[in-house]
């Protein structure tokens, strides 16, 4: 009996009717496609893009050149050169990312005690040279400056699972 | 000179002409949307949006590939046969137009109505596969060439299977002109008491014009691009433009063999109304939304696969529905009697 009843379902394409209509079913199904340039997907607070240098809401640099983030990096993606200041804290003089060295594995943000260098929401940051990819300390300033108002915010918000 | 241009002979020979561009130019822009309702259909299926971004919903997308086209530069490989690469493209588009002269698609509306189109288009869609197997050799690469074999044996294999179905058509009908062949529907489309044969006739029409699941002349996982490997910029979009011809042809086939070509359906009178090409073009693109609505769904056969379902099933249970309609026909007393 059951061999009768599968060759009457060969025989009327069973299976192949079955695919067909759930294809028919999906063809109503609303797309998933987000249209890239003109609409984006939602970043998590930890999403680790760019990288940025804070500084403090007085304007200060937070990094206290404690080459720890140099000492973290397994692309060694970072040089830092510092010397004390005239007021004698200790800053840096030199802070250089290679960009095309970094893994973006977010260990240097996480090394920082100061929450200096951090890993912004940014990726759209492609460029046409690899020299403008070798970040120096004003550039990286720089971004950070640009990207205080999301950085300050997803800190906050991951500071509780940290 | 005069008297030649005022002659009746030059008149026709102009209507002729004036009927063809006027198949011929709409056909082709309905090849060119057609790409885009593939891209449409299967992007739909897979949850995705398809093209839309030239024009409104993308539509003029079709355009912009043609334009690429165009402007590429045609690459004739070094080993291959120059004139023979060159003629294989016009072959394969020239004849899937050349098809549609005896295809009516509405009361009249066809170009040239023989006593013996659907010879004609069995012919003609049979000679296609030289245009096939001229571009696997002359490009001399052993992935054209194993494409246009399998190819070349799939549409012969397939072939018979649609001669028997046609021939089931025809002993309902008993003419080979396609417009006899939708008079006889009047009262019921063939569909109906042939729908197994249907079915046959659409899978074959599947394995003839090399469209998925049976695309294995152009497997792209295993044979590259298939037969058209080598080919670049307009000749590789004559191939295509021929396959998507033929992906017409072998619907508007299906719609006269068996969904009563431009009649109305059921004869209602109210539906009588509407101009017989609206219905041929209806039912055409239904078809040809089956075509693409496949090819979203089955994964490729196997080639053993396409050969035994081709010889092993289809062959026999096509040629035993041959059997069974005309012994039903003798039986009954029911064979078409023409004049």
């Amino acid at each position: 009996m059951k061999k009768i009843y599968r060759s009457i379902w060969f025989l009327f394409l069973g299976e192949l009717c079955l695919g067909m209509f759930l294809t028919l079913k999906y063809m109503f199904k609303k797309p998933v496609t987000i249209n890239y340039p003109f609409e984006k997907g939602e970043l998590s607070p930890r999403f680790r893009g760019e990288l940025a240098l804070r500084r403090y809401p007085n304007g200060e640099e937070r990094c206290i050149a404690c080459k720890l983030c140099e000492a973290v990096c397994p692309a060694l993606a970072i040089t830092i050169e510092s010397e004390p200041r005239e007021d004698e804290s200790r800053r840096t003089t030199r802070f250089d990312i290679d960009m095309t060295k970094c893994i973006y594995c977010g260990l240097c943000e996480e090394a920082c005690p100061v929450d200096a260098i951090v890993q912004g929401p940014n990726y759209e940051f492609a460029k046409e040279t690899r020299s403008e990819l070798l970040y120096d300390k004003a550039k990286l300033l720089e971004n950070g400056d640009r990207w205080e108002s999301v950085l300050s915010k997803n800190i906050h918000v991951d500071k509780q699972f940290k | 000179m005069i008297d030649f241009l005022y002659s009746q002979n030059f008149i026709n020979v102009m209507f002729i002409i004036i009927k063809i561009i006027a198949l011929v130019v709409p056909l082709l822009v309905i090849v060119a949307f057609l790409t885009y309702a593939e891209r449409k259909v299967i992007a739909s299926v897979q949850l995705r949006k398809g093209p839309n971004v030239v024009g409104p919903f993308g539509l003029l997308q079709p355009l912009a590939d043609g334009l690429k086209l165009f402007s590429k530069e045609t690459i004739f490989p070094t080993v291959s046969n120059k004139i023979v690469f060159l003629l294989a493209p016009m072959i394969a588009f020239s004849l899937s137009i050349a098809a549609w002269a005896v295809i009516p698609i509405a009361d009249g509306w066809v170009i040239s109505n023989i006593n013996v189109g659907i010879l004609y288009i069995f012919a003609v869609s049979s000679l296609s596969v030289y245009g096939i197997i001229m571009a696997g050799w002359a490009s001399n690469s052993k992935y054209a060439f194993m494409g246009a074999l399998r190819s070349a044996a799939q549409m012969v294999s397939y072939e018979v299977s649609i001669g028997l179905v046609i021939i089931t058509v025809l002993v309902c009908v008993g003419s080979l002109n396609l417009s006899d062949i939708v008079y006889a529907q009047k009262s019921t489309w063939f569909v109906f008491p042939l729908f197994p044969m249907f079915i046959v006739f659409f899978i074959s029409a599947l394995a003839e014009t090399n469209r998925a699941p049976f695309d294995l002349p152009e497997d792209e996982s295993s044979l590259v691009g298939g037969y058209f490997t080598e080919y670049s910029s307009m000749l590789f979009a004559m191939f295509f433009l021929g396959e998507y011809a033929a992906m017409i042809m072998m619907s508007g086939m299906a719609t006269i063999l068996f969904l009563g070509g431009w009649l109305a359906p059921f004869n209602v009178a109210i539906l009588n109304e509407i101009p017989g090409f609206i219905w041929f073009a209806l039912k055409t693109s239904l078809m040809l939304f089956i075509f693409l609505w496949v090819r979203a769904t089955f994964p490729r056969f196997r080639y053993d696969q396409l050969m035994r379902i081709g010889w092993k099933v289809f062959l026999p249970f096509s040629l035993l529905w041959v059997v069974l309609t005309s012994g039903f026909l003798i039986t009954f007393n029911l064979l078409p009697v023409n004049g």
